[in-house]
């Protein structure tokens, strides 16, 4: 049976070439295109220059070059800046006007979801539903780690839909929360910082073993007298969760997308941080239908040593989905 | 995340008269993935030779017209783009020293989804003949 899981990028994925000038957006949709990955995922405080009084001529203009590439948008990543101020928070009602005013243009955009960031409050998101039902926008919090699926946040968001009864608002997983081992770019980077290989390897140790990371914290900062890199590289482990992919069915009918984070792919095509071989079967299982949205993240930690080639590890993480996915070297066929 | 691209080395140029320069100026980036309104970019403490220069010192063009950190704070209708340059210009008597001295950058961002404000810093040695 074919999946109905479609492979998409998130522009936030490029952000080195394009901070640097090195890349413009149709440069990463037209990558995109060359890998099958149809779905465009945007930022728009990232992408589009005159946010938030984008107009409809910019919005056409975006869609032609999609359209060029035969591509299409997937989902509107949403900020709400609550400190916006130094002297207050925003009002209760500013909040929502804020996400109203995102809902808006998502909808202009012709976007159907918009990921919303994982700190804002379930009851302003709630709300916010009738304007979401309204405009057709469904409202996804970002279950980032160190949050996870069963975290008490999320399940505030989960309670709120379910009360409702409305399909306009749930979640929206990063795969971050998969971490089964630690990412090997990160511990490259606190050893060439000046951690010891021998620390280095204890932390890792540990988190491969689930110990529960205020152990190891305390044991490098203290037992060990650990530096401050090593003690950086402990702390790392407070946002290292491993999450049961075996709970991805329970909660699949709260997302229709995925943030699919990673921060680096071996030559051949493995991810060696996070389970996205346990997870896609899950997915798959569970019969979702949505798009995995590649989150490449590893170019912070490499850029002091190396030129950050954003297309290859994306790339490498396609070559992976199709083998997860079961498609054919031809790639998938694309809605 | 973008700390040692904070500032362009060869920007380094001195401002004023030219045989009595009155500061100097250089370009610089959001330390940033995305864009943001002025009012949330709290500080950007600039520093030569490790010593930090007064906030009234310095003044950011984003290309919309020069204005004070100060004024920064309370400007709620600019945003400061990601990827796009900016000037900062510094009074800093004489110009940037000549020979070699280290030219360093600390923003200090109001990001509502973190607990405390994100950190940029880098520093650059620059080389004046």
């Amino acid at each position: 049976m074919a999946s109905k899981i479609r492979r998409g990028v998130s522009l936030y994925s490029f952000q080195e070439e394009m901070f640097l000038g090195k890349m413009n957006v149709e440069d990463c949709v037209s990558f995109a295109a060359s890998i099958g990955a149809k779905g465009i995922e945007i930022l728009p405080e990232q992408n589009m220059p005159s946010f938030p009084n984008v107009t409809d001529a910019e919005i056409a203009g975006w869609h032609e070059m999609l359209e060029r590439h035969g591509c299409h948008f997937t989902c509107y990543d949403m900020f709400l800046d609550t400190k916006l101020r130094n002297d207050r928070l925003l009002t209760d009602d500013e909040q929502v006007e804020s996400i109203r005013r995102d809902l808006a243009l998502c909808n202009r955009m012709g976007i159907r979801n918009m990921r919303v960031l994982i700190f804002v409050r379930p009851d302003i998101l709630e709300r916010c539903v009738p304007y979401a039902e309204e405009l057709d926008v469904h409202m996804g919090v970002e279950v980032h780690a160190p949050w996870y699926l069963d975290h008490p946040w999320i399940l505030r968001t989960i309670e709120v839909a379910d009360r409702l009864g409305t399909k306009h608002l749930g979640i929206l997983p990063d795969m971050g929360i998969f971490m089964k081992h630690y990412p090997p770019e990160l511990r490259a980077r606190f050893e060439r910082e000046g951690a010891r290989p021998e620390i280095t390897q204890f932390i890792v140790d540990q988190h491969e073993q689930k110990v529960m990371c205020e152990y190891t914290i305390y044991e490098v900062a203290v037992k060990m007298k650990g530096n401050p890199s090593e003690v950086r590289m402990a702390e790392t482990l407070r946002h290292a969760p491993y999450a049961n992919p075996k709970r991805i069915g329970d909660f699949a009918p709260y997302f229709r997308h995925i943030q699919a984070k990673f921060y680096g792919m071996t030559e051949d095509c493995r991810d060696p941080a996070h389970a996205y071989d346990e997870v896609i079967p899950e997915l798959l299982k569970a019969g979702w239908e949505g798009t995995l949205s590649s989150e490449y993240e590893g170019n912070r930690w490499v850029q002091d040593v190396m030129d950050v080639d954003s297309r290859e590890q994306v790339r490498r993480q396609h070559e992976m989905f199709k083998r997860l996915l079961g498609e054919t070297a031809n790639g998938q066929e694309d809605a | 995340m973008f700390d040692k691209y904070l500032i362009d080395p060869d920007s380094v140029t001195d401002i004023g008269p030219a045989d009595s320069p009155t500061g100097f100026s250089f370009t610089t980036k959001l330390g940033y993935y995305r864009g943001l309104t002025l009012s949330m970019l709290e500080e950007m403490t600039v520093a030569v030779d490790g010593e930090e220069l007064p906030r009234e010192a310095v003044s950011f063009d984003d290309g919309n017209g020069p204005i004070t950190l100060d004024e920064m704070e309370t400007t709620y209708d600019r945003r400061w783009n990601f990827g796009a340059p900016a000037t900062l210009s510094v009074t800093y008597p004489g110009g940037f020293p000549k020979g070699e001295h280290t030219l360093s950058l600390r923003q200090r961002l109001r990001i509502s989804y973190m607990p405390f404000p994100a950190m940029r810093f880098t520093e650059k040695t620059i080389v004046k003949e």
